[in-house]
């Protein structure tokens, strides 16, 4: 009863998201002619209704999970009477059907809170933009309907069920997905806004404030996902290294990327009703990216280290979806933008020109990461095959995210407008100073290669760069999303110098020993006590016992190699200790037969900073939207 | 200029639906071609594993086109493949092998249950030798022609629908 009643609200859902569509035309129509107030008002309840059932849909595929019910073939394939609780509601996701469901639940139920609280936003774009979220729902229902329906019965139904992948079962992994997917398609909405701003011919500050906490919001979540996910695979993978530029890991990278380029040039077509083009373009290229992500994941063309269903008929489905949505907004975007007029305009040194210049440079980064993630297929069109590693990417990406931390230290000093060179000079000097001495002791002292010792004095210098707005300010009055700002900022500077650190300072050592001896790593001498089996619930495992002394304290260390029976694999589970300088990362490999084991070391100094910067990055976001959000009620009870 | 900037990202996007549309369409080949193939085989100088074979000098085989059979007693696929090479040995093949990371005893006792199809053996304790082939696993046979060149990698084990093609091949590389 529970999978049918799933499948009717997914039903019901579509039916109601075709009406939205058709009132939504309805109600913009009305609107330009002065009318159509109730058709506007059965639009946002549409919405509404749309975003319930959609919902209701995705509570009811969890509950199945819950209650084990063997009779439905995705808990079959994805879940087991005996495991834990919350890797039952996990497996909701955890595959191709529940996690598309999860995306079209998230898609409307942002349509949902749309209809719900823009209140300031005109009525015509307003509905225009809750059809443009209908559309799209639209296209991802018929998916879910006619390609991955998660309803499906199996008869007869089997005792139990064929469990869930033992590595997916980490609690980080659990909640990794559906953190993405709420940045992915939250995205949808600024997509949307787009959209209706275009037909509507609005674009203007209303629409970029209507538009502004919702990128915010995406960006947040996206931020914690991608900070999340490059933890998990540093430590699960056992390979030493925070991000591989995997086709999976950049499907979440451009999406963010286009999305700070976003959130950054929204406020200036808010704040100076500047870059209006650019915007609706940047909110387009936003979703698409977040689409495009899903589709290379989904479709399997490009290999990947993270294995996903890979089909080909799903591949070609939502490709088709992809050039609907994507072509057309672009199309549109092609024909009406022409008749949008020219926004204000500033001069090159002012707070506008740093945002251009912070745009222009991630656009680049993005592009990179764009052209490096796809151009194996272009090489497969020309017949050659290859793969695109980690040296590119670094290469063509670095400097100019460098350039990148520069150019966030000074745009935040800068006034609307115009300012004058000199006046940033003098602001810049204490934190340039700052970084020139960084740069000089790591680079002359420390003997790191130029480049990290370059990253991290502009960490340095934008470190202290980014708590000036805060001086001279009467702290309690200075608003909320200034502080968020400052916050992100840090966090960008904590990041980088945690990277920079890594890269310049971390040390690894291969060896081949036997119990009893050591190997020095960093400041650390590590010896092997033991090697011994152990077993866990579904695996077993050779265990190492290791000890690491530094300066008398000593640490135990308990790096595994285990032999998961079913499905039949290996993995290094790495023991990693984390002190206040940096981390010990350690790892047992192979033994030769003859008493000596494998043992692989890192010492990386202030590794940690890189995740903590991605966190404090994520935490400036939400001072920032919960300022914004204050300021925009406080401003429509103003209005009231 | 400005108009063409306009419709440049649907442009783009038009020039990326057709390159992923056509990924989607022609799959790619994911199968690994060999760097080796249609090189000579590189130098090889193994000492024997069993005292009653000899060992593997690759200035030696030339003449005639042959087998080179990358094998060790504890693969099981290789135990699946042992009657297909001992057919090709009664079509008149010489197969030669190579036996990776294993001891003369293990493998005296493979080739007592499994039949012996080699007529040299030569011994690659660390896998360098399987490493200069730039082979990856067991089994896999090499085609290596007359002049001593490699003209096929067949990667997994031999089946018994493989052999005819097997023939053929050997029969080119002469």
């Amino acid at each position: 009863m529970i999978a049918e009643a799933g499948l009717a609200a997914l039903w019901l859902a579509t039916g109601f998201a075709l009406v939205q569509v058709m009132l939504a035309w309805g109600a913009a129509k009305g609107a330009l002619q002065g009318t159509g107030a109730m058709v506007m008002t059965a639009l946002r309840r549409v919405a509404v209704v749309q975003g319930m059932l959609a919902l209701a849909a995705f509570g009811l595929l969890i509950t199945l999970f819950v209650l084990s019910d063997m009779s439905v073939e995705l808990v079959v394939e994805n879940s087991h009477s005996m495991k834990p609780l919350i890797y039952k509601i996990a497996g909701a996701w955890g595959n191709h059907e529940g996690s598309m469901l999860l995306w079209v639940t998230v898609l409307a139920t942002a349509g949902a809170g749309v209809a719900l609280f823009e209140k300031r936003l005109a009525t015509a774009t307003l509905a225009a933009t809750l059809g443009a979220q209908a559309a799209i729902a639209i296209g991802f229902y018929a998916f879910l309907a006619f390609a991955s329906n998660p309803f499906v019965r199996v008869n007869p139904a089997p005792l139990d069920g064929r469990g869930l992948n033992p590595l997916l079962q980490d609690p980080g992994l659990a909640f990794h997905p559906p953190t993405l997917y709420l940045g992915y398609v939250g995205l949808s909405v600024a997509f949307s806004f787009a959209v209706g701003a275009l037909l509507m011919r609005d674009v203007g500050p209303a629409f970029a404030k209507a538009m502004r906490p919702w990128v915010l919001g995406a960006w947040i979540f996206l931020t914690i996902g991608i900070t999340a996910g490059s933890y998990w695979a540093y430590y699960e993978l056992g390979w030493g290294g925070w991000w591989f530029w995997d086709p999976v890991e950049n499907a979440s990278l451009m999406p963010w990327l286009a999305a700070t380029a976003l959130l950054h040039s929204v406020t200036v077509l808010a704040t100076r009703d500047g870059l209006r083009a650019w915007t609706v373009m940047l909110a387009v290229v936003a979703f698409s990216m977040s689409m495009i992500g899903t589709f290379l994941v989904r479709s399997g063309i490009l290999v990947s280290v993270h294995a996903f269903a890979v089909d080909p008929t799903r591949g070609g489905f939502i490709l088709a979806l992809l050039g609907i949505y994507i072509g057309g907004a672009l199309a549109l975007f092609g024909a009406r933008i022409g008749t949008v007029k020219q926004g204000a305009t500033f001069e090159l040194v002012s707070r506008e020109g740093a945002l251009v210049l912070n745009n222009l440079l991630l656009s680049v980064i993005l592009g990179v990461v764009f052209i490096g993630t796809l151009y194996p297929l272009v090489a497969q069109a020309a017949g050659v095959q290859l793969s695109i590693g980690a040296p590119f990417f670094e290469k063509a990406a670095a400097p100019v995210g460098l350039a990148l931390v520069a150019a966030t230290a000074a745009g935040p000093l800068l006034k609307w407008r115009r300012d004058q060179w000199n006046t940033l000079f003098g602001k810049l000097l204490v934190p340039v100073g700052v970084g020139g001495i960084a740069f000089a002791l790591v680079f002359a002292l420390g003997g790191a290669h130029w480049m990290p010792s370059l990253a991290l004095g502009l960490a340095a210098m934008l470190a202290v760069a980014s708590v000036i707005p805060l001086i001279r300010r009467n702290l309690r009055r200075t608003p909320l999303h200034i502080y968020g700002m400052v916050v992100a900022h840090l966090g960008i500077a904590v990041s980088i110098a945690g990277m920079a650190a890594d890269g310049a300072f971390k040390v690894e050592r291969l060896a081949a020993i036997t119990v009893g001896q050591n190997v020095t790593v960093g400041p650390y001498r590590v010896e092997l006590l033991e090697v011994r089996p152990a077993v866990g619930p579904n695996w077993s495992a050779l265990e190492a016992h290791l000890k690491a002394t530094r300066d008398g304290d000593t640490i135990d260390l308990f790096p595994q190699q285990r032999f998961f029976a079913n499905p039949p694999t290996n993995t290094n589970e790495a023991a990693i200790a984390t002190l206040l300088d940096g981390q010990l990362y350690t790892v047992i490999g192979q033994g030769d037969g003859q008493g000596r084991w494998q043992i692989r070391a890192w010492w990386k100094p202030f590794v940690t900073l890189i995740w903590a910067g991605g966190f404090l990055v994520a935490l400036g976001g939400l001072l920032s939207l919960i300022g914004r959000v204050r300021r925009e009620r406080r401003d429509a009870e103003n209005d009231a | 200029m400005r108009r063409l900037l306009i419709w440049a990202p649907l442009a783009l996007f038009a020039l990326v639906f057709a390159l992923v549309a056509g990924g989607l369409i022609k799959p790619a080949d994911r199968t690994i071609h060999s760097a080796m193939v249609g090189k000579p085989l590189p130098a090889l100088a193994m000492k024997p594993l069993l005292a009653t074979k000899p060992g593997i000098d690759s200035a030696a085989l030339k003449g005639k086109p042959r087998l080179l059979n990358v094998f060790a007693s504890w693969c099981i696929p290789c135990i699946a493949e042992a009657p297909q090479l001992l057919k090709l040995k009664q079509a008149g093949v010489e197969i030669d092998a190579i036996a990776v990371r294993d001891t003369p005893e293990a493998v005296q006792g493979f080739l007592q249950r499994n039949g012996d199809p080699y007529a040299r053996i030569g011994d690659d304790p660390t896998g360098k030798a399987q490493i200069a082939l730039g082979s990856s696993g067991v089994p896999e046979t090499f085609i290596v022609n007359s002049r001593g060149e490699i003209v096929d990698q067949h990667i997994g084990d031999i089946r018994a629908d493989d052999i005819p093609g097997i023939l053929a091949k050997l029969e080119a590389a002469k």
